[in-house]
């Protein structure tokens, strides 16, 4: 196999365990205002309910955004022109992206800092859009490369920012959107316990229904114009994948049900990127302007070297991720939320708390 | 301005800013990786009070400094696509192996680390901040090798066809002789603030009255190993930035020059002096005042005492001669802005003198044992607690002025000697976009700014959390139902 198609695969498989892996943590986050409202019964507040949320994807959310990094990262070395075609090209939309991964990260991090009701909702909407943010964009991004956007024959974007939010782009956004609180509403039923886990089981269910209906749209218009038999095949398997998905989360089966979405969100990506084939941004004004595979590449001394990195540490970095969502593998429940609050959090609010309890 | 005045300003924001958090971060990892060992060796319950407490200073900071690394990854593809374009081949690899090898590792082991407290075997637990260390260590290494490319392009050929940089030698990549002396100079800085950083919270509760009388012990344990981490890796910077200022005279000879604001040559056998302050006309070419030492600048830029340097204007006539031809290199002026090199280089040394030397005034003031100790000496002087709040500051802005110095002194150059920094903007992004997101990414870091410094000065007066009698973070002492130690 060619270099630069070796290469094409890996970039692929990186954005594909972005997906996979951020989707469902940016599901949870967007998803803390619906399934971390307060139960009607009152036994667990909507703050616990919140926590337990984000203590399933405490652990695993920044390993899964260096996904995206070394995405990134790979395009750089290996297809320099694609790097810099596309990012200078969706300069807007991808300043929101990058400005909604930087609220979110500190919402996530400086939430439990201090101990106050007005301190936690701030830092939650800070989650809740900068997951949302992301979750659709990308969508309207990737859909705008596989379906091509004007670049000129010197591989510079010529469309401007309104071009990129057409019709297609913007299902293609949905289609992200519904899938990541799907499979993001999945890891909570598999990752929590109690009454959250059947409401998140139950939310997943209904987004799953709206992200199907959404997705067969989107993947058919896509494939239509640009598809191959075998991106159809994945497309296709996709859907099946989905369906399954949604199958096991109405028999109670969550594991199964999230490998469903899983593999939804994996074979969708590399049906585009099949798509997209050897094309890396198809130019919509010609053909013959289109940055593919060999044009937009590095040398081959440059690929040869990365490839060699890729292949004896990719393997590596799986090996420990995955074992950090072993370690992490129980579920969560309300009593493993800490009620104490550490001294430096302590707030007139947490005073009183004390003072009345 | 233009979009490319912008893209440099917004470049020069948002790296000064990530670099707050990032010597920090390298810093304190292995400072709260030497703090927990030190409890796992000795069970002293002082040391895990530490480590909790700088640990979560510790992630504090690493959250900024992680996500205002996320836009370094794709700004040079935003606002600098031609440069990425030229360079991509050779810049791009170590970028893409720091993610592939660094980030991931940090990233990983930090979340494990983070929430493994009680979760995990104490000994695993263990390893894991220090493999988070080893993380911020091995992205360093990465990162200045991209940017040594930069200052002293090495193991590349210029493709005729496409005209573009493409890697002959990757190994000559990771060993540029600039980056031999970079590497250890930037790390030992990063120790040094990571040490100031330890050090400033530890005297300013030295200092405190209200510091239980207990407690004090415990802060002067802090506040020696903070000092001495400031001490020691003072050394090897001031050793490593020796060694770089006579690679840089080699590769960069304009810069050593604008170092000193040197116009004319000093020819060998005379030996140029080296001012500590001057003042002077604006450009630096008129001096009014200034108080020198003899000879420094000879032994700085070449090691010996009457060793001749290049001047400005001599360096200047070379380029023009050398770079006029090429689009890519013509420039009309090859200078730097020289009152910015030559302040940030006086700002970088002075600022990592003066932390060095507090650190050993505080290490002299906490000499001795017996009733009168180090800790009563430092109680209620208000002096003490000044020298707390400096002694933060100052590794930290050394670094930002190391990196001024490093990155201005380099201009007009984006790769020097191959593509002048006017080539290398983002032809296709319009002002107007350009404008909207220096503007954006200034407020963003502002209020962030706001709320972690807040929030920095919050856990930092709290002072060291109280700890369980024996405690016991063996998952095995604990149940699969206990409330968990950490989480969101």
């Amino acid at each position: 196999m060619e270099l630069t198609t070796i290469w094409f695969v890996l970039i692929a498989v990186l954005w594909i365990g972005y997906f996979v892996l951020e989707g469902f943590d940016y599901g949870v986050g967007a998803l803390l205002p619906v399934l971390g409202r307060d139960t009607a019964d009152g036994s667990v507040t909507g703050e616990t309910r919140r926590r337990q949320m984000l203590g399933a994807i405490g652990p695993f959310w920044d390993g899964n955004e260096v996904w995206l990094l070394t995405a990134g990262g790979a395009t750089f070395a290996a297809f320099p022109h694609w790097y810099a075609t596309l990012f200078s090209g969706f300069y807007l939309p991808l300043l929101l992206i990058l400005v909604a991964l930087i609220v979110r990260g500190i919402g996530l991090e400086y939430r439990g800092k201090v101990d106050s009701t007005r301190w936690r909702r701030r830092m939650d909407l800070m989650v809740v859009a900068g997951s949302a943010v992301p979750a659709l964009l990308w969508g309207v991004a990737f859909t705008n490369i596989v379906r091509g956007v004007p670049i000129d024959a010197e591989m510079e974007y010529v469309g401007g920012f309104w071009n990129l939010l057409n019709p297609v782009a913007l299902l293609g956004g949905l289609v992200t959107l519904t899938l990541f609180l799907t499979h993001g509403a999945l890891f909570v039923a598999l990752k929590t316990d109690g009454q959250l886990r059947h409401d998140a089981r139950a939310l997943g269910l209904r987004l799953g229904v709206l992200a199907a209906a959404l997705a067969v749209a989107w993947l058919w218009i896509v494939h239509a114009s640009t598809g191959t038999a075998v991106s159809w095949v994945l497309a296709g398997l996709a859907a099946v994948a989905l369906l399954a998905g949604l199958a096991a989360a109405r028999a109670g089966r969550e594991g199964w049900a999230f490998t469903g979405t899983f593999a939804t969100i994996g074979l969708a990506t590399a049906s585009l990127f099949v798509a997209l084939f050897p094309d890396v941004m198809p130019s919509s004004l010609d053909p013959a302007w289109s940055l593919t595979v060999e044009n937009a590449a590095s040398s081959q001394k440059t690929l040869g070297i990365m490839t060699v990195v890729a292949v004896v540490f990719t393997p590596i970095v799986l090996l420990y991720q995955s074992w950090t969502y072993w370690t992490f593998r129980r579920r969560i429940s309300g009593h493993h939320i800490p009620t104490e609050v550490h001294p430096a959090a302590v707030t007139e609010e947490t005073r009183r708390r004390v003072g009345a309890s | 301005m233009d979009a490319l005045d912008l893209a440099r300003w917004q470049f020069g924001i948002t790296t000064v800013y990530h670099f707050f958090f990032v010597p920090i971060t390298i810093g304190l990892s292995l400072l709260v990786a030497v703090m927990q060992t030190r409890w796992m060796r000795t069970r002293d319950p002082q040391w895990l009070r530490l480590t909790k407490f700088f640990g979560k200073l510790f992630m504090i900071n690493f959250a900024l400094g992680l996500v205002t690394g996320i836009v370094q990854e794709f700004q040079f593809g935003m606002n600098w696509s031609d440069y990425s374009r030229f360079v991509g081949d050779i810049f791009g690899a170590p970028l893409a192996i720091e993610a592939l090898l660094a980030f991931f590792l940090e990233s990983t082991f930090l979340g494990l680390w983070l929430f493994g407290w009680g979760r995990i075997p104490e000994k695993l637990h263990l390893s894991f901040i220090w493999l988070v260390h080893v993380g911020t260590v091995l992205s360093a290494y990465f990162i200045l090798a991209a940017n040594s490319f930069m200052q002293n392009p090495v193991g590349y050929t210029i493709n005729e066809t496409n005209g573009r940089a493409e890697l002959t030698d990757f190994l000559a990549v990771l060993t540029n002789p600039v980056q031999l002396v970079t590497f250890p100079h930037v790390v030992a800085a990063a120790y040094m603030t990571g040490g100031a950083f330890v050090l400033a919270f530890a005297i300013w509760h030295l200092w405190r009255t209200g510091t239980p009388a207990v407690d004090k012990p415990m802060y002067r344990k802090a506040a020696k190993l903070g000092a001495w981490t400031v001490l020691v890796a003072s050394l090897v910077v001031i050793g490593s930035g020796d060694v770089q200022g006579k690679v840089m005279t080699e590769v960069q000879p304009m810069k050593m020059a604008a170092a000193e604001g040197l116009y004319e040559d000093v020819p060998e056998g005379v030996g140029a002096p080296f001012s500590i302050i001057t003042v002077g006309t604006l450009d630096g070419r008129e001096e009014v005042w200034a108080l020198t030492v003899p000879k420094l600048l000879s032994y700085l830029a070449t090691g010996s005492l009457e060793g001749a340097v290049e001047g400005i204007d001599h360096v200047q006539e070379r380029y023009e001669l050398t770079y006029a031809g090429s689009e890519l290199t013509a420039a009309e002026d090859y200078r730097p802005v020289v009152p910015v090199t030559y302040w940030s280089f006086r700002l970088m040394m002075g600022l990592g003198f003066a932390g060095m030397a507090i650190a050993a005034a505080v290490l002299w003031a906490l000499r001795g044992t017996g009733s009168r100790t180090g800790e009563s000496r430092l109680e209620g002087h208000r002096m003490w607690a000044w020298a707390g709040a400096l002694v933060l500051f100052m590794p930290l802005l050394a670094n930002s002025f190391g990196w001024i110095f490093t990155e201005m002194g380099r201009q007009p150059w984006l790769v020097m000697g191959l593509m002048t920094t006017q080539t290398g903007v983002s032809p296709g992004t319009t002002t107007g976009e350009v404008l909207t997101s220096m503007v954006v990414f200034t407020l963003l870091y502002g209020a962030l700014a706001v709320v972690e410094v807040g929030l920095t000065l919050r856990y930092g007066r709290a002072g060291a959390e109280q700890v369980p009698e024996d405690p016991s973070f063996d998952p095995a002492h604990r149940s699969d139902d206990d409330a968990f130690l950490f989480t969101y």
